[in-house]
């Protein structure tokens, strides 16, 4: 029996058949998978062949949350949504912040499965654990906070919302699920899969309690967690001041900032574009996630020029990158606006901001022309950044429908995928591989596609005691923090507690929850298991070895200014250790003994 | 006498005091159990916490037929003793603020008692919005924020 910490309840709706139902979650898969991004995993491989088309009626969404949501331990707001991705089709985890998730829980479900097809757009009404399929034809072509607003009026006002914004009603491969209007699942274009079932938003209300298996020593396993991410500079008081711009002048400091579509590694004047500047000049408050107490959220407005009046959230630092240093822009109001864009029409900022820097690339090397665009695209130019902007998220050109489609698909089209920054056709983040090695290792392997927040080495390679410039290390390093967040994100809890807070901490707030006791060893080997579940996905899916590899523009051209001037990285000096330190064969396949060790057979 | 402070300009919305006074009064996470209640508004992103401000002449004892609801002048919190209640619910309309209420199932009156001198809200309230503190030191950080705009404008310094 469960005791505690989970609703214990999947809810299933299936859009074509108009069809609800309800099953108890599996206590077994609970316990070797956690919860969230997990036993998502494992429950979406269990219904869906991982070879359908992501846009498909067969294809299915899972919203996952785990154990630790809707409780008090520190920053448990986060939700997942498990997909096939149709940016790249690889096993799609993206996941958000807010307060979805406990909506979700106290509504009566630990997850929510969601398959088939909707005839016409609809949303749907979770109200104490009854579910109703409405009409939503009116919302269709709303963005998303006036979704989330309108959502709320035609429920409860104290409802928890998802919603997708014009991005994925017109199925963008780089669209977001956003959640509440303004925090969101970025990544792997996970919003067009609702929009290709025709499913503007959900509201989720509730009054369910959550329990938890030792009151007594979770309480203590809580504060203790809490008092050490109030020792931490970034979770402490960092966090919450500067939100995680505050890393733009860190990273540019060390010459790792990609700039200029991975030309360069460094802005010159990234200052203009940095967290301190955020803060002074358009930060309103700090907001927090579910029981968060570093509160990175940015409420902001722009105060002056062109974009005067506008207000929003953000940006975060990935988004300043994309649409700032990507694209040589260092115009902060042009930025600020460009994201609020993105947030409104539902775009991933990371995706979406290097998407108009390739195409800004390919503009000033002669393969976009003027008359494609219909104005000048070149770096640096902020007006271009805002305009291209509102060409991808109208879709009303056929340029503008190439930039919805990423970087691997406009550069492909002009002959030249080069020029796009992707792994696994998804745009690789804020980090310069070629500056920071580990990163890169992180990019090639990621299991969704070129990602940050697999197994964030940048908190050892640069703001830990680590050395960036190495290769040495860097694949036990790799998977050591890509197995610790499959088991965090399963529990819950956001990344960003591991500024403080180790796998030690981590397992005990897991099992004094839930009651499946488990030390750090155990909790690290669960989230082994989850890697190598979505690795068995991957393959099946048919992805090989030759997908695992970086853009050839960070092995083959040097970064041209700043202090990491003339580095390169070198993938084949870390992907064959790393391949070793998984158990891994040659080609990247889990061998047998892997995953019997792991509980896993048969499931190659 | 210390008193719970409110500053609505720090709250973040994160809710953790929500889920902090519900497990502490009743074992179990559920906001709508929690005796401090955060509304919140998201068009404009501004959260506002609410709970009980212990009334010195409070409307809800003073309806209260049978003496559940008291004034404890010693230590300020207005006491609520569910033995002698009837569920009448009539504390709860007379309260301006909705500070006094039912919980998650109806059944049960719920108020704000300062958990015995220790609020739980307070210790998980890390944006410092919420904090229990001296009476004359309530507003102190509000004036000196107001006056040292003062002092930079007039004084110049």
């Amino acid at each position: 029996m469960l005791k505690g910490g989970y609703v214990g309840k999947i809810l299933r709706v299936n859009l074509s058949k108009n069809k609800v139902s309800v099953e108890d979650i599996n206590e077994k898969w609970a316990e070797d998978f956690i919860g969230g991004r997990g036993y998502g995993t494992r429950l979406f491989m269990e219904e869906v062949d991982p070879n359908v088309d992501p846009l498909s009626e067969e294809n299915k969404l899972i919203l996952a949350t785990g154990p630790l949501g809707s409780t008090y331990a520190p920053s448990s707001g986060r939700i997942m949504v498990i997909t096939k991705g149709p940016l790249n089709g690889a096993i799609a985890c993206s996941n958000s912040g807010g307060h979805f998730a406990s909506d979700l829980k106290r509504a009566g479900f630990d997850f929510m499965i969601i398959e088939g097809k909707a005839e016409k757009p609809i949303y749907i009404w979770i109200y104490k654990g009854n579910v109703e399929i409405r009409d939503a034809t009116e919302l269709w072509g709303k963005t998303t906070k006036e979704t989330d607003k309108i959502l709320r009026s035609l429920t409860h006002p104290e409802a928890g919302t998802l919603e997708i914004g014009p991005a994925a009603e017109k199925l963008s491969l780089i669209s977001n699920i956003t959640f509440d209007g303004h925090r969101a699942a970025g990544r792997t274009g996970v919003g067009a899969v609702l929009g290709s079932k025709n499913l503007k938003g959900i509201s989720a209300f509730g009054t369910e309690s959550i329990t938890v298996s030792d009151n007594e020593r979770f309480a203590k396993a809580v504060y203790n967690a809490r008092d050490i991410l109030s020792k931490d500079a970034f979770s402490g008081s960092g966090g919450a001041t500067y939100g995680t711009a505050l890393l733009v002048n860190v990273i540019n400091g060390v010459g790792g900032l990609p700039a200029f579509n991975g030309h360069d590694a460094f802005l010159e004047t990234a200052d203009k574009i940095s967290g301190e500047t955020l803060t002074k000049e358009y930060l309103i408050r700090a907001e927090g996630c579910d029981s968060c107490p570093i509160a990175c959220g940015r409420v902001t407005e722009i105060r002056k020029g062109k974009y005067k009046g506008n207000k929003g959230v953000g940006p975060e630092y990935e988004s300043i990158w994309a649409l700032g240093a990507m694209c040589g822009v260092d115009d902060m109001d042009a930025v600020v606006m460009a994201n609020y864009i993105c947030d409104d029409y539902g775009f991933d900022t990371i995706s979406a901001g290097s998407t108009i820097a390739c195409a800004m690339d390919l503009f000033e090397a002669g393969y976009i022309r003027e008359s494609d665009v219909g104005f000048s695209l070149k770096f640096k130019d902020p007006d271009a950044l805002v305009n291209a902007m509102k060409l991808m998220a109208e879709q009303n050109t056929d340029f503008g429908k190439l930039l919805a489609k990423g970087s691997y698909r406009l550069a492909e089209h002009y002959g030249h995928p080069e020029f796009s920054m992707t792994a696994k056709k998804q745009e690789f983040p804020a980090y310069d591989p070629r500056a920071i090695k580990g990163i890169g290792l992180e990019y090639a392997t990621s299991n969704r596609g070129a990602c940050h927040v697999r197994g964030y080495t940048i908190a050892v390679e640069v703001l830990g005691d680590g050395d960036k410039n190495t290769y040495e290390g860097k694949a036990t390093l790799t998977k050591t923090l890509q197995d610790l967040t499959a088991a965090l994100d399963s529990t819950g809890i956001c990344l960003f507690t591991t500024f403080g807070l180790k796998g030690k901490e981590i397992a005990e707030l897991f099992s004094s929850a839930t009651g499946f006791e488990c030390d750090e060893q155990e909790f690290m080997k669960k989230g082994e298991r989850i890697w190598n579940l979505e690795k068995a996905f991957n393959i099946k899916a048919g992805f090989t070895k030759d997908d695992d590899k970086l853009p050839e523009r960070m092995e083959k051209e040097s970064i041209k200014s700043g202090p990491s001037k003339g580095e390169i990285t070198d993938l084949g000096k870390m992907l064959p250790e790393y391949y070793k330190s998984r158990g891994w064969d040659e080609n990247g396949i889990p061998t047998p003994e892997k995953l019997k060790e792991l509980g896993l057979e048969g499931i190659l | 006498m210390k008193v719970l402070s409110i500053d609505i300009s720090k709250c973040t919305g994160c809710r953790a005091c929500e889920y902090a006074c519900s497990f502490k009064h009743t074992g179990a996470f559920n906001r709508w159990d929690s005796r401090i209640s955060i509304s919140q508004f998201l068009e404009d992103f501004v959260f506002i916490p609410t709970v009980c401000t212990q009334c010195e002449d409070a409307y809800c004892v003073n309806v209260c037929p049978t003496g559940a609801l008291s004034k404890n002048y010693e230590t300020g919190v207005v006491e609520f003793d569910p033995n002698k209640c009837i569920l009448c619910k009539q504390c709860t309309m007379a309260c301006p603020w909705g500070s006094i209420k039912l919980n998650h199932m109806g059944r049960e009156i719920i108020k704000c008692d300062l958990c015995g001198g220790d609020p739980e809200c307070v210790k998980v309230c890390h944006a410092g919005a919420l904090e229990f503190t001296e009476v004359e030191d309530m507003v102190m950080d509000k004036r000196f924020r107001s006056a040292t705009k003062l002092k930079e404008s007039v004084m110049g310094v």
